[in-house]
Order: structure tokens, then sequence, then C-alpha cells
């Protein structure tokens, strides 16, 4: 089983995750063909890789060839077939590009949120109105009582 | 060759952590055996920036999927919920989301309330003072006066409402439904040397600050300190019995793959609801040709998962996202039966606030909400931290063809058959979750959510119970009403494998408690040398 994709489904692989999130003026974003995101995907392919070959097999299938090397109105026509037709192989892999491009760190300034690990900063979350509570209070039991 | 013990754990989870710190005062000599590993907290997701991503692969909860050295895999291709759990010190609390309510009063009882399945043997008074127990040694948080339940003191104040929660609590008072601060074993105050919660908002997979009550920093350090000792890298293979039927030890493979046997006086079973059929069913002997302590037959059968009613919504106004303890409220509106619906018995609600960036962005691809190419980050931006969920945890009622059993084929590393689970969703649990789901809608709605959802969560068989049934009866049931086989008097199960019925709620404070209850049976019945009759 090879480990790593070829030079080929790597090229096709970026030109596929380019039309899945491309890059966005509006939000200054990249898009998940980024340098430093593709390379990522790459990385973070490790136990999902059989499952990015098959789909990038059946996405060169769908293309007649490399994906990489149609025209942009094309790609994005075989994009749009292969993203209902791809089922859990296709899964796997666009779950990947999701867990590599929602942590980059231009992407989650763009969303407003800290690029950091949860610890051992933590958050602030509000105590929040707990007289909210009085009219439950008030009730009677609610459990069934048991003979 | 291991020198022989007087009690042997099988399992170092929620309740072997339990029942060892317990029987420790005995000054027996008390060995547990463990597949898996000490987790450093160093080593849990939140410590890095793949947070997220190590729910897909070395913290995911499905054991297939995380397959991990010390896991086992379990062919759960004829279940359309499949069991998750972990395997290492602390059990599956390393990854419990630590929602902690207890078992009702009428779960005990639901024949002579329902005329369905069979009362318990036990009743919930009787395990009043081991819930409190546990509590005190779990550390649980929560508010005390909730007219869901008897009187109870929780140790901790309750987590945060946070703006979901209040968003819920208005929403739940509008309608005039109960709702309440849940009980979580998660600490809100530095605790017996525990640090506080610091909302890291990641509890499922460990965590790192150590405020969550996994059992390998809640009753392990006790026990240990008491003189327990526990192996680790131990998987058992199978209990061992003599010509007259009593156990004599185990057989298991140490962490270089070697076969050792180890006696014992007495062997406790705390593998879960999926382990522990597993091993009596691969401890086949002369005396068990069907495996260890099962004349019943019934050992494997009637697995009760909690059919899972998730549903979820997205409002305008952005809420805490993936801050804090995900699961914050209950409500016990809809737990006991009423005649006027159809079906019997009921469910909790527990109530989520939102999800991280990449699980929302993941599971928001799944359900087909969001696109490729442009439109992507449009999307995107009002789904993340919009989110608020809550789930129905419905009563699954026991059936004898949902059940775990021995896969011919497919075995763990050390080669030892791996379970095979066949399970679907009853006729009473499928309505059961529509009314749920139903509900769950019409409380979304009311907190403002303009588009909600119902969700088939495939990975929530979290809840793993009743494959070794407590009883009076050796012919309808496993254990005896405190815990010991009938077929064997000095083998005893712990774990939620005994459990006559589900409840409709999140089990682990009431598993715990049953473990500290046998153990105080098995105290008593040493004190007067009645253990073995
Ligand atoms: C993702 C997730 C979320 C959950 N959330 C909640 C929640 O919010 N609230 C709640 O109440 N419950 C929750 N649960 C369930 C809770 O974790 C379990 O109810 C509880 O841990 C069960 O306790 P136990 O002692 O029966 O088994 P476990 O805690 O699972 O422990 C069993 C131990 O036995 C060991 N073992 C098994 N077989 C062998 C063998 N042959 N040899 C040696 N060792 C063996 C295993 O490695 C494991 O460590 C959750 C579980 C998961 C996985």
């Amino acid at each position: 089983m090879q480990t790593t994709l070829t030079e080929t489904e790597a090229r096709d692989l970026r030109a596929l995750v380019g039309q899945m999130i491309p890059a966005s003026a509006t939000y200054k974003v990249p898009g998940a063909d980024d340098d430093l995101i593709f390379a990522d995907i790459l990385k973070g392919l490790e136990r999902d890789t059989d499952d990015a070959r098959t789909a990038l097999k059946q996405l060169a299938t769908l293309s007649g060839g490399p994906f990489a090397d149609l025209p942009a109105d094309r790609r994005a026509e075989v994009a749009a077939s292969f993203k209902t037709e791809g089922g859990a192989p296709l899964f796997a892999l666009n779950r990947v590009v999701l867990l590599c491009y929602y942590r980059d760190d231009r992407v989650m300034h763009s969303l407003g949120q800290e690029p950091r690990s949860p610890f051992p900063k933590g958050h602030v979350v509000e105590q929040g109105d707990w007289s909210l509570l009085d009219p439950v209070k008030k009730r009677a039991p609610i459990y069934r009582k048991v003979p | 060759m291991n020198e022989k013990v007087d009690v042997l754990i099988i399992g170092s989870g929620a309740s072997g952590a339990a029942v060892a710190w317990s029987l420790a005062d005995t000054k027996m000599r008390i060995l547990c055996l463990e597949q898996g590993d000490w987790v450093k907290p160093t080593d849990y997701p939140s410590n890095g920036r793949d947070w997220e991503a190590r729910l897909f692969s070395d913290f995911a909860i499905n054991p297939n999927r995380r397959a991990r050295e010390t896991d086992y895999p379990i062919n759960d291709a004829n279940s359309p919920i499949k069991v998750v759990n972990f395997n290492g010190v602390g059990g599956s609390t390393i990854m419990y989301t630590a929602h902690y309510p207890r078992l009702h009063p009428s779960d005990f009882k639901v024949k002579t309330l329902d005329g369905v399945a069979d009362d318990w043997p036990i009743d919930y008074e009787t395990l009043e003072p081991f819930f409190a127990e546990n509590d005190r040694m779990t550390g649980v948080s929560g508010l005390a006066g909730d007219p869901a339940y008897p009187a109870k003191q929780p140790p901790m104040p309750p987590i945060p409402l946070g703006k979901s929660g209040q968003r819920f609590g208005t929403a739940m008072n509008q309608l005039g439904w109960h709702w309440w601060p849940s009980d979580t074993s998660i600490a809100t105050v530095d605790y017996e040397g525990r640090g506080r919660c610091l909302n890291l908002g990641h509890c499922t997979p460990g965590c790192a600050q150590g405020a969550k009550a996994s059992t390998d920093i809640t009753y392990w350090p006790m026990a240990l300190r008491a003189g327990v000792e526990l192996r680790t890298r131990a998987r058992v293979r199978e209990i061992t019995v003599d010509n007259n039927g009593m156990a004599t030890g185990v057989i298991y493979y140490d962490a270089e793959g070697k076969e050792q046997f180890q006696a014992a006086e007495m062997v406790i079973i705390a593998c879960n609801g999926v382990g522990t059929p597993r091993l009596m069913l691969n401890s086949q002997s002369g005396k068990f040709p069907n495996g260890v302590a099962n004349s019943s037959g019934l050992v494997g059968k009637n697995l009760m998962f909690h059919p899972y009613a998730f549903t979820y919504g997205y409002v305008d106004e952005p809420l805490d996202g993936n801050h804090g303890p995900p699961l914050c409220l209950w409500s016990h509106e809809f737990y006991e039966t009423d005649k006027a619906r159809d079906f019997v018995r009921g469910y909790i609600f527990q109530f989520g606030r939102g999800m991280g960036s990449i699980v929302e962005a993941i599971s928001s691809t799944a359900a087909g909400r969001l696109p490729w190419g442009e439109d992507h980050h449009k999307v995107y931006r009002s789904l993340l931290n919009h989110r608020i969920y809550l789930a129905g945890i419905c009563e699954d009622l026991p059936e004898e063809h949902n059940r775990v059993t021995l896969d011919p084929v497919l075995k763990d590393s050390d080669g030892i058959p791996a379970p095979k689970i066949d399970y679907t969703v009853g006729e009473n649990s499928r309505k059961m979750l529509d009314h749920a789901h139903t509900r769950a809608e019409e409380i979304l709605k009311q907190a403002g959510a303009h588009t909600v959802f119902r969700e088939h969560v495939p990975n929530s068989g979290w809840h793993l119970l009743g494959t070794a049934r407590m009883g009076t009866d050796p012919e309808r049931s496993v254990v005896n009403e405190w815990g010991r086989c009938h077929d064997v008097k000095n083998l005893f199960i712990v774990d939620g494998s005994i459990w006559v019925t589900s409840g409709g709620v999140n089990p682990t404070s009431t598993i715990q408690a049953l473990a500290l209850y046998i153990a105080d049976a098995i105290k008593q019945r040493l004190a007067n040398a009645t253990l073995f009759e």
C-alpha cells in the first residue's frame, strides 16, 4: 500500500480543494489550495490515505484524465457531480480538508477566533441569570413516586 | 509466576475504579488488570492546535477508528448504533462528556409501574447513600432543589448557563416545561486537588485541566495510595474455573504479548456492557461450555443503548460555540410514563451549547448545508457559533435479540475473538425518538432557531447496558441482587452489564453507585464469612 499520493494525485487534489474552498478577498482568507494549508492537508491524510486515493481515482474517471488539466469551467462541472457521487471516500477526504483549513491562523483570525489551543487559557462563559430558574423552583416534585 | 491475590478486578474504568477504592479498606491484596495505558494530561488534544482534528484519529470515540494497540475491534456492521468507548486507566470516563444524572426511583420498578421488562431487585433508596458517596468522591457540580429528583446535594455549584443556557431556560419557561442545571462530574471550584473548570470546551476527549472526573484522577490515586495494585497493558483473555465451578483466576496477555496466569480468591469484572460479555463468552470450559456463568444463556443478550434523538438549530445571534462544558442543562419533563403517549417510559433532554469550528464544518458538510465554492465562506459564517442543540436520551427496553456475541473471524492484536453487535431500535424506542425529536424542535423554535434539523448519530453507543443482567431468578438473570454470578460464587460483575433496564439518563453516576453498593455488600459478607455461600 502506498502511503503518500503520487504527483498526479496530489496535483488533482490541489485543484479539487481549490474548488471546495477557494480563496476569498471578501473574507480575507486563503483557499484550501494555499501552500501552507495544502501541505498540512497532505500531511493530515494519514489514516484516510486509502479513501483519498479511491476518491481521486473516481475524480480522474469523471474527468476523463487528470482533473487538474481540465479548463476552469469544466472543473467546476466535474467537481459538482463528484460532490454528489463521491460517497464515503470523498467524505473522508473532505473531512481532512476541513480539519486542516479551519485551524489555519489566517482563517481563524478571519472568523474572529484566537489561533491557539484551548488549554491552558480556556474561555470565559457568562454565569447568566439564575433567576430564570425561579418558576421551576416553584414546581411540585415531578418524579414518579414508587410503591 | 504471579503471586495469588485476594481480589482481582478486570477493567479500571468507572466501575472498576470505584470498587477497587471501596474494597481497599479491607486491606486485602487487590489487583486490577487493565488492557490500556495511563493517559497523561499533557497528551490530551486540548493542549495543542490540532485539538479538534484528534477527535478523528488517536482520540476518536469509536475504537475501530481510533485503533490504538490497546483497543479491541468491534464488529458493529449489524447495528445502526456504533459502540464508542475508551480503553485505558479510567476506561470510558477518559472520553465521557461528564453529564451525570442519576436514575429515577421509578426506573427500578418498570414492570410494576408500566408492565414492561422487569423490576430491578434493588431500588433507589438502597442506592441513595452510594450515590451520595460517589458524588463526593467524583466531585459533582449541580444545584439542589431539582423537582425531578428526591432531595440531593451536589457538592459544587453548577456550571455557568452561558448564552445558550439562558436561551434554553427562557424557552422552557415559556413552554412551561421543566429544566434545571445538570449535575456534571466537572469541578466548578478547586476540588480535592483538582483544578476548576476553565471552559476549555473540549471535555469529551479528555480534560487537560483535570476538572473532568475521569477515574484516573478521582478514585485511582486514592485506591493506589491505599495499596491497590494496577497493572496496565494486561489484556484478560479468559476467566478460569475449577471443577467446583469456582473462579481460580485469569489468563491474560502482558505488554509483550506473553500469556500469563494470575490466580485470585475472587474475581470482579468491570469491562463494560460490551467488554464484559465478550470476556465471559470467551471464558469457555468443560463446566461452562457457553461461557462462564452463562447457564441462563443471557450473557451478551438484552444489550441496551440509549437511542439518541439529536436535534439542533441555528439562531441569528452568535452564542457560546464550543466554549464551556458542552452539556449544561437537562429537562426531565418527558421522563416518566404518560399514558396519553403511544409509548411507555421516557427520556431526558440534555441541552448543549455549540460546536467547534471544525466539527461545525464537517457536520454541516455531511448534512449538505455547507457548499463548495464561492458561497462556502458566507454560509459557514452563518453557521459557526450560531448552533444550539439538544438530545433526548431515550430509554431502551431490553430485548434478547439485541446482543453481543463473539465474532467468528475478527480478533484483537492478541488473537482474542472480538465482540459482534446485533442491534435494532425497538418499536417503543422508535416512537419515543419521534416524540423527543418533535418536542426538541418545538423547544429550538421557541429558543429562536430559524432552522431545525434532526440527525441520526451513528457513533452514539456510549451507554452499554444490560448484557449480564441482575435478578433473583438464576434462569432469568446472570448476577444476583448484590452483583455475584449465580453460577460462580466468587465471580462478581460491577459494570453497566448488570442493568435490568436502561432508564433514560446517562448511566455513569448509577453505574458507580452500584459498584460501591456491591463493594459494600462484599465487605459485609466478608465480615460475617458468608461471601461465598
Ligand atoms: C464519548 C463518550 C461520551 C460519554 N458521555 C457520557 C456522559 O456524558 N455521561 C455518562 O454518564 N456517561 C457517558 N459515557 C459513558 C461512560 O463513559 C460509561 O458509562 C462508563 O465509563 C462505563 O463504566 P464501566 O466501568 O462500565 O466501563 P468502562 O469505563 O468502559 O471501563 C472498562 C475498562 O475495562 C477495560 N477492559 C475491557 N476488557 C478488558 C480485558 N479483557 N482485559 C483488561 N481490561 C479490559 C477497558 O480497557 C476499560 O478501561 C460516555 C462514553 C463515551 C465513550
